[in-house]
């Protein structure tokens, strides 16, 4: 196993915390009744399969736990959301959502859209904000759904999520929060929002992989999509994940006593490593840096170099980061998120993101404050653009 | 995660012969920033027509960077002549394998080398040998060749606009250049139709029932099928009446608004075109 990493794509997946694994193995081990048994030995564990819901209600500001869902990750949570959303208003066929969204939105969107429903794709400035008016001007009275999400997982850009829910909730449409990198990052608070339905992910925030959330407000309509048991107060039927549930509800609690320490200290680490790498490495830049951002995120894009080759490198010196584009097929996909930005195509494919997490160090910021100048100026030296430019 | 052979990661962070010649004899640039990888090569080429110097650039990923690397390696010290019929597929075998996935990179590097030849013999005012592929350019962004797709499409079956996409970069850039690769699959398509022996032999005699019967079924099953389901479509034999050959559609073609266009001016015509020119074809449902 490769051991000494420094690990820095916390926004694709995190390292499960000690506390959590600690909190979760009685449940591979003694506790492994059904919670919906009626004897005791599964009775007991409903017991504490609620008490880690109510962790997990704790941290999004939710009423009671019976408006919280698990399903088995926020892919599930957003197709839930279109699929029990639409099915409730069937005579409406629109949609809004945004241009920027996370693919388990955004196909799922193009799928409804090929079903026959009208989509309206809003689009970013070039610091990746929303034109409000533009939602706005969207909404009409057969809008079924608006689906917008929390916080960018590439560049971490921030939505005006209660000024955007306001304007839905005026037109009495339901609206849906893909919450996947926001939760356990910055503060949210469900109890006097207007978010009706919010995904989230437990892997994203120290939980394993393999459990998440949708939230459904008390009093929002939701067709069921997964039919069976009465698991989930029937909106989601099949027998729960108890030891992954167990751990999202342990993640979560300690999610909420770290967010202060990720609003600062993360923080102050990802502005030092921005700081640093802007002023080492010129021709550079921080996308959404004039927006606000998660405390975590970092999406930094070099020109005249490639990602992926920058990526290579990181990683031969023991760095995980992520790139925008993905070189699978025969084209190379520049980052969907970054083209709506309108960043300039000598940037847009030497994009990195580096993500921080709570467990991040000093120390290892510092070396990658080293090592990445490094490895832009031997790439820029291979670079037939580089040359071209000077 | 990079499956990479060590020798391309060799390459890759040790790369040779990067950077420029004050004086070229001959040089090439292809791809560009916008498809994100690009390749500036440039050669000294002594009065023997042998390589003596090679230099490249490149902007892209992992897999472009040691495919440019180890190109250049492969011609110095070689005379013209010798190299220019180098493909992809060399460059490949050279550096012990790419992921599928990144093949196309390796593209970019034997276009390179023949741009770059192509503007030596046309300095020296000499005519390229035989073995280089100077057929018309179809894809300006990664400047891919007409045989190239061609070669391409014979050598690994392709069937779609995509495949030839993720084998030869071909319209992965712009995409202006799908609609001509359409047709280049098309007529390649036919012509590979148009060989097998068998078919055309037994076609000049007349048919027994049974042989007849047998024909159809092997179109369909070996022609037919295959490009219905590239489309995610499919076919089934459902009976043969006389003349008329009874089919169902299934897949996407089942709920396909054009499907009965697919069976008359497909699926007919090619039962046609290859067992017998009298055949109707109807749908079950």
């Amino acid at each position: 196993m490769i051991k000494n990493v420094i690990y820095l794509d916390n926004n694709a997946t995190t390292r499960v915390a000690p506390e959590v694994v600690e909190a979760m193995k009685p449940f591979l081990t003694d506790y492994y009744g059904n919670p919906s048994s009626m004897h005791t030995f599964g009775g007991q564990v409903r017991k504490l399969l609620n008490q880690a819901k109510e962790q997990i209600a704790d941290l999004i500001g939710a009423r009671s736990i019976e408006e919280i869902i698990i399903t088995a990750n926020a892919t599930e949570s957003n197709n839930a959301a279109f699929w029990g959303t639409l099915e409730s208003y069937p005579e409406k066929r629109h949609i809004i959502t945004t241009k920027v969204e996370h693919p388990s939105v955004l196909n799922v969107a193009q799928f409804w859209e090929r079903k026959g429903y009208r989509v309206s794709w809003l689009g970013v400035d070039s610091q990746g904000r929303l034109d409000i008016d533009e939602l706005r001007a969207a909404i009409t009275p057969h809008t079924a759904l608006v689906s917008i999400m929390y916080a960018n997982n590439e560049t971490g850009v921030v939505f005006p999520i209660e000024e955007i829910g306001k304007i839905v909730k005026a037109h009495g449409v339901v609206f849906h929060v893909d919450g996947v990198q926001a939760i356990g990052k910055i503060p949210i608070n469900l109890e006097n929002s207007t978010i009706d339905l919010l995904s989230l992910s437990g892997h994203k925030l120290h939980a394993p992989k393999g459990v998440g959330v949708l939230y459904i407000r008390r009093g929002t309509r939701f067709q069921p999509y997964m039919i069976g048991g009465h698991q989930e107060y029937t909106r989601r039927a099949g027998t729960e994940n108890v030891p992954g549930i167990i751990g999202l509800g342990k993640a979560c609690e300690l999610a909420k006593k770290s967010i202060k320490e990720e609003t600062s200290r993360v923080k102050y680490l990802r502005d030092k490593l921005e700081q640093a790498i802007l002023m080492k490495v010129p021709d550079s830049r921080v996308n959404g840096a004039e927006t606000e951002r998660l405390p975590n995120t970092s999406s930094i894009s070099f020109e005249g170099v490639e990602g992926e080759s920058i990526l290579l490198m990181l990683d031969r010196e023991g760095i995980c980061a992520s790139s925008g584009s993905a070189c699978t097929t025969g084209s190379i996909e520049p980052s969907h998120v970054l083209r709506a930005m309108g960043v300039p195509y000598n940037y847009v494919h030497g994009t990195v993101r580096l993500s921080l997490s709570r467990y991040t160090t000093e120390e290892e910021i510092d070396t990658v404050i080293e090592v990445l100048p490094g490895i832009i100026e031997r790439l820029r030296e291979l670079s037939p653009l580089w040359k071209s430019k000077r | 995660m990079w499956e990479y052979s060590p020798k391309v990661i060799e390459h890759f962070m040790n790369p040779r012969n990067v950077g420029e010649i004050e004086d070229p004899d001959a040089e090439a640039q292809v791809g560009s920033f916008v498809c994100g990888d690009m390749i500036k090569l440039q050669l000294k080429i002594n009065d023997q027509g042998i390589i003596t110097d090679a230099k490249f650039k490149t902007f892209g990923c992992g897999a472009a960077i040691a495919s440019a690397s180890v190109l250049t390696e492969m011609i110095i010290g070689k005379s013209v002549d010798e190299v220019a019929g180098i493909s992809n597929e060399d460059i490949i075998r050279e550096l012990g394998g790419l992921p599928e996935a990144k093949i196309h990179c390796s593209v970019m590097g034997a276009d390179a080398l023949r741009s770059a030849l192509e503007d030596y013999y046309a300095k020296q005012g000499l005519q390229p040998p035989p073995e280089m592929d100077t057929s018309p350019l179809v894809c300006h962004c990664f400047g891919v060749t007409q045989n190239k797709i061609r070669n391409a499409i014979f050598a690994y079956h392709l069937r779609t606009v995509d495949e030839v996409t993720t084998y030869t970069k071909a319209g992965g850039g712009c995409g202006k250049c799908k609609e001509e690769i359409q047709k280049i699959i098309n007529a390649t398509l036919g012509e590979q139709v148009a060989e097998p022996p068998e078919l055309v032999a037994v076609q000049k005699r007349p048919l027994t029932n049974l042989q007849r019967m047998k024909m159809i079924e092997d179109v369909i099953e070996k022609e037919i099928r295959p490009q219905l389901q590239a489309d995610g479509g499919d076919i089934k034999l459902v009976d043969i009446k006389d003349n008329i050959v009874q089919v169902e559609m299934l897949g996407t073609c089942r709920e396909c608004p054009v499907s009965p266009v697919t069976i008359k001016q497909y699926v007919e015509q090619k039962l046609r075109e290859l067992v017998d020119n009298e055949i109707l074809v109807e749908e079950v449902k």
